[in-house]
């Protein structure tokens, strides 16, 4: 079986901090990870490799240093490694950015037939949720989105059962191979590098490709040109006008706060507490 | 790469669009008009978010002098002339309804065929979705197949006065800068929109429209996935959080799961839901399903309160649009205190417990006066 992982190098989120005045994102000293919805494809693709044999190909569009991200997912034991880098990249939105991986899959795809493309759910930056999408549109492969579980796979048939997290319930699906599929989050757990392994992705070669090397001739279709979202304008969140009012629980009980607390909110917010009464009735 | 800007690329300043692109709209997508929403249905019910959509489209539609229109895909036993009588109460003028039995229950191909038909027929201008698991799914499918750009999970849409396009505003790089993106030279131009970020329009009985029927021109065999069963979550223990009322919060300064009974408490005392933090989802505390913010759930409750949290941009994007915050937090640092309407600088574990009691008698003494 050979399957392509498809991730994305990110700025750790959590520890990004916009300039107070300048509005703008302050990315010094922040750690780029592996997309963590990512992992959880990896990792499912990972157990279908331990079950079947066969290979995990791993597949990144971005800037060179994204190598180290590729390197990280060989550590987990990934096999090859593609980093699909070129400045005529640079500015893509999902929409291009899908095309360019569509290259790469396809170029990976002439090596030796993809039976499964993963993808993450989304990221956490761009958070739009639409590259996984946009590849399977683009290559007519079976979409499976927010996959919680890999009931069945069988290659003989080739054929595929999930079990795929709708609103209100969960869809039992069955579709052919080749599929895309993106894992719904904390459906697995990320398996640890061992030393031999970490040793092993330090020094693994990974493979980059130009646009050319991806097959990829028209430039409009990629970067910023084929883009058709433009980013008009990014700014900060405005800051709330008004300012908490603290409530002082050193001189007085608490019991006196809560009670001043409640008259406080029910004045705020005056129909509040009549719903909250009708809803005591019903 | 995607959505979110470039860090370099940050300020405000730089000029929309660069580097030889396109920013014209042709002559023949000038012709696309109208504002659709997809109505999102399932087992006989429509997900709110589509009548907020509704509603804000109504707004844009107005703007620009055109129609709404609620698009309607399903099965030939499903009530779609009432989702869409209901969508016309709502403010839609129009409605598209395609059935057929291979759209009974969402599958991705059949109704990226059947929306991108559809579109390519009458030409949409602006074409709106819940970021739900099926909007997003079937969003991103049908912008790739047709070309064009799409926006997800927008917090603000309007229509920029110069271009006359759809301005559409996303929180981006985890909630701490927010971008505004236009699709200037495509069309339709598409965005997602989480349930709970836009108000529940007001619905007006008297509001009636036209419905149009399209075929779908797909059979059965041709369609590759197939639902092999639905397995309905539990209704007993479903939580809905994005439409409680009230929502009592818990964060990692609760220390351990058994001290969220406090949390459940206060919650059940006020009718409300139990909410919390990604953290605590992730130690196992609470169920996935309670988690409030950027990868969890928008809320939009009259009272918010959170216990031990401490306001991380992830969590405040979920949660600041309730109308009444109160924070209960030992560090009067916390960033929650920066956007919170009431504040207590104390022990949770000891405040949660006089809340819950105060609001207890509060309300059984209210009840009594009322009676
Ligand atoms: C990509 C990404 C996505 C994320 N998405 C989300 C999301 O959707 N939702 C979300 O919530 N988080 C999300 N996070 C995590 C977020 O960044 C924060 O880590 C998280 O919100 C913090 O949770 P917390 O406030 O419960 O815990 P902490 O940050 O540990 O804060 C605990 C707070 O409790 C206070 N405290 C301690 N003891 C007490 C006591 N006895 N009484 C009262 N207060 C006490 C402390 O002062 C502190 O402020 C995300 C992070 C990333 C990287």
């Amino acid at each position: 079986m050979h399957i392509v992982v498809c991730i994305k190098q990110v700025p750790d989120s959590a520890q990004i901090r916009v300039h107070p005045v300048t509005n703008t994102i302050m990315r010094q000293g922040v750690p780029a990870i592996v997309n963590p919805y990512d992992l959880f494809s990896l990792e499912e693709a990972l157990r279908l490799k331990d079950k079947f044999g066969g290979k995990v190909t791993m597949l990144c569009m971005g800037p060179p240093q994204a190598e180290e991200a590729l390197r990280k997912c060989i550590s987990f034991g990934a096999d090859d490694a593609v980093l699909v880098t070129d400045r005529a990249f640079a500015g893509a939105d999902t929409l291009a950015t899908s095309y360019a991986l569509t290259a790469g899959v396809r170029q990976i795809a002439k090596e030796q037939a993809v039976d499964i493309v993963f993808t993450g759910k989304q990221t956490i930056d761009g958070d739009t949720a639409q590259v996984g999408p946009g590849i399977a549109k683009r290559m007519g492969l079976q979409l499976l989105t927010y996959v919680s579980r890999i009931v069945e796979v069988d290659l003989e048939n080739r054929s595929i059962t999930v079990e795929r997290r709708a609103e209100g319930g969960v869809q039992v699906l069955k579709t052919s191979l080749p599929c895309l599929i993106t894992m719904l989050e904390n459906t697995n757990e990320m398996r640890f590098a061992n030393l031999p392994a970490m040793i092993h992705a330090a020094a693994y070669p990974v493979r980059k490709w130009s646009k050319e090397d991806a097959g990829i001739e028209d430039l409009s279709k990629i970067g910023l040109k084929g883009s058709p979202t433009v980013v008009s304008k990014v700014f900060g969140p405005t800051p709330r006008s008004e300012k908490v009012e603290m409530l002082d629980l050193e001189n007085s009980s608490l019991r006196d706060v809560s009670l001043n607390l409640i008259q406080k909110i029910f004045t705020r917010h005056p129909t509040l507490e009549s719903d909250l009464l009708m809803k005591e009735m019903t | 790469m995607s959505q979110a800007p470039t860090p370099a690329a940050a300020p405000a300043k730089r000029p929309a669009g660069r580097g030889g692109r396109n920013l014209e709209l042709s002559d023949e997508l000038k012709a696309y008009k109208g504002v659709w929403v997809f109505i999102e249905h399932d087992r006989g019910h429509v997900h709110s978010v589509s009548w907020e959509l509704i509603g804000e489209a109504r707004k844009l539609a107005d703007t620009l002098g055109c129609p709404v229109s609620a698009i309607l895909l399903g099965g030939p036993d499903e009530p779609l002339e009432k989702f869409a009588a209901e969508a016309f109460t709502f403010g839609a003028d129009k409605a598209y309804i395609m059935k057929d039995p291979v759209l009974k229950g969402y599958r991705n191909e059949p109704f990226t065929k059947g929306m991108t038909d559809l579109v390519n027929k009458y030409q949409p201008e602006i074409f709106l979705l819940g970021a739900t698991s099926m909007g997003r799914d079937l969003a991103g499918s049908v912008a790739t197949t047709l070309l064009t750009g799409l926006t997800a999970d927008c917090t603000e849409l309007k229509i920029d006065p110069t271009s006359k396009a759809l301005a559409a505003t996303r929180p981006t790089f985890g909630g701490s800068l927010y971008c505004t993106i236009m699709t200037l030279a495509y069309r339709p131009q598409m965005a997602t929109v989480r349930p709970r970020v836009m108000l529940m329009p007001r619905a007006d009985a008297s509001r009636t429209g036209e419905i149009t029927y399209d075929t779908l021109g797909m059979i059965e065999t041709q369609v590759v996935t197939k639902m092999l069963d639905f397995i309905a979550d539990a209704n007993s223990n479903k939580i809905n959080l994005p439409y409680a009322d009230v929502i009592v919060s818990g964060g990692k300064g609760l220390k351990n799961p058994e001290n969220f009974k406090l949390v459940f408490e206060l919650a059940r005392v006020l009718g409300g839901e139990v909410g919390s933090t990604r953290p605590c989802v992730q130690a196992g505390w609470v169920e996935a399903d309670r988690q409030v913010g950027q990868t969890g759930k928008t809320v939009r409750p009259k009272l918010y309160i959170a216990a031990g949290i401490s306001g991380a941009i992830q969590h405040r994007v979920g949660c600041e649009a309730a109308d009444v915050i109160v924070a209960i937090n030992t560090d009067v640092n916390a960033p929650i205190f920066e956007f919170a309407h009431y504040g207590i600088v104390g022990n949770a574990m000891q405040v949660l417990p006089a809340l819950t009691q105060a609001f207890a008698a509060h309300l059984a003494l209210r009840s009594r006066q009322v009676a």
